[in-house]
């Protein structure tokens, strides 16, 4: 896509490298450009006057100059800075989760206006939820369905047959779910709740707001969790990164 | 007939192959270093060659405050005009650089050698968590300034640290967040505004 030499955005920050004595690569996702790196000058230096506004997560009016390989930011000033998030340490880690997802499963500059939107009220949810988990589990399954990988919820991947609310298998190399009839011991498949079926299929068809009126036992919250790591390790073939340390914090948190 | 390519001597490409592992330089510059070092004196290069060996062999980690050192325990922990009962955590050694040059802190100091960042996999083990939670049992400690960097995982692992150290009863403190001095208020962020206003004093 032809851009021109000097363009405005908005975007949200995921990933900052560093670059040089004072630079920095960033890694944001725009409404319009997708996912794109670009060049941040000095802002390693305290003075800088892009830093601030460009740390991670944080949602910038950005004006970026083309260069010769990557873009360069020019401009920042922040839209929001999502400050519950920063000053709560699981809530950082889930946002974080969430940027790395983010990253991973997205190509630079392939627009997706609505994985923007997601990645956006996500935070803002993250920011007042009760439920942080409830916000995870909505992100991923919302950003799964945007980007094609939406699990099947309603048939059976194999004989088509509705399902019904019995022990059905979850598959992650098909994405979605086997009814018992059909379900073969050769399979990588695990088990499924009725109940954490129906969670996601609540949660796929419903907006947030709808949606964070939910209550979810620890329990089915663990099975939902196990359930989404295994089919996004499936999907990535890799791990994410951070959810260990979401695991770690947790643990340490309910000690 | 296409000419066969002639490499640059042996030892020459291999220097420059050795240089473009270093951060920031590119086969160019290393190119460029080769042939300047080829010039200089033989003692220089010496010199240089010498300290690279020595900078890796002569150095160690202070075992109570992990900064780099060639004692052990390195100046600052072994001084007895230092403050023994504050420390300052810090996320590198070149930290502990920017605070001596002030030349207004007095204490100790202890550094992380890193901070936690999730997305790239660095954990709390990864960090020296452990060292600074060893030194708070000696009991001797009454305060700790938390200094590492305020950016999202800096602030991270200050949140992370808050919780571990609390038990702890010592006073805990972070370094102020605000305007840098010759700074510009027009370009400030609103987190550093609003921590600015939160932290202003009285004239």
């Amino acid at each position: 896509m032809a851009r021109p030499r000097v363009y405005k955005t908005e975007a949200i920050v995921l990933k900052r490298t560093n670059l040089g004595e004072a630079d920095n690569i960033i890694t944001l996702y725009t409404p319009n450009l997708g996912k794109i790196r670009a060049v941040a000058k000095g802002v390693r230096r305290t003075k800088s006057k892009l830093g601030g506004h460009l740390d991670l997560l944080t949602q910038s009016s950005l004006l970026l100059a083309q260069g010769q390989n990557l873009d360069i930011i020019t401009q920042s000033q922040t839209i929001e800075s999502f400050l519950p998030i920063r000053s709560d340490l699981w809530r950082t880690s889930c946002a974080i989760y969430m940027a790395e997802l983010a990253d991973q499963f997205t190509a630079e500059q392939v627009e997706n206006y609505p994985v923007y939107r997601l990645l956006q009220t996500s935070l803002l949810w993250l920011c007042e939820a009760d439920s942080s988990e409830l916000v995870l589990r909505y992100f991923e399954l919302h950003l799964l369905s945007h980007l094609g990988y939406q699990p099947e919820l309603y048939q059976c991947l194999n004989c088509r047959s509705s399902l019904a609310p019995e022990s059905n298998f979850f598959s992650a190399s098909g994405g979605g779910v086997i009814c018992p009839n059909c379900v073969r011991k050769e399979q990588l498949v695990r088990p499924v709740s009725t109940d954490a079926i129906k969670v996601m299929r609540f949660l796929l068809r419903n907006d947030f707001s709808s949606a964070s009126r939910l209550r979810v036992s620890p329990d089915l919250a663990r099975e939902l969790e196990q359930m989404m790591r295994a089919y996004i390790h499936y999907l990535l073939e890799r791990e994410v990164k951070s959810a260990g340390f979401l695991d770690r914090l947790r643990e340490e948190l309910t000690l | 007939m296409r000419i066969e390519y002639v490499p640059a001597a042996e030892p020459v490409s291999r220097l420059i192959e050795e240089l473009s592992k270093l951060p920031g330089i590119g086969p160019k510059s290393a190119a460029r270093l080769t042939y300047y070092l080829l010039r200089i004196p033989e003692a220089e290069a010496r010199a240089l060659a010498e300290a690279i060996i020595a900078v890796k062999e002569k150095t160690l980690f202070c075992d109570s405050c992990q900064n780099i050192t060639d004692t052990n325990p390195c100046a600052i922990c072994a001084s007895k005009e230092r403050d023994h009962s504050i420390i300052c955590v810090v996320k590198e050694p070149l930290d502990i650089l920017a605070l001596e040059r002030t030349g207004q802190y007095k204490g100790l100091y202890h550094v992380l050698h890193g901070v936690l960042s999730p997305m790239d996999g660095i954990g709390p083990d990864d960090l020296k968590i452990k060292e600074l939670l060893q030194r708070l049992k000696t009991g001797s400690v009454k305060e700790i300034i938390l200094a590492t960097n305020p950016n999202l995982e800096g602030e991270a692992t200050a949140m992370y640290l808050q919780r571990l150290l609390s038990p702890f009863g010592v006073r805990l403190t972070r370094l102020a967040r605000g305007l840098p001095v010759g700074g510009d208020l027009e370009y400030a962020d609103e987190v550093t505004l609003t921590h600015a206003l939160e932290g202003r004093q009285e004239m």
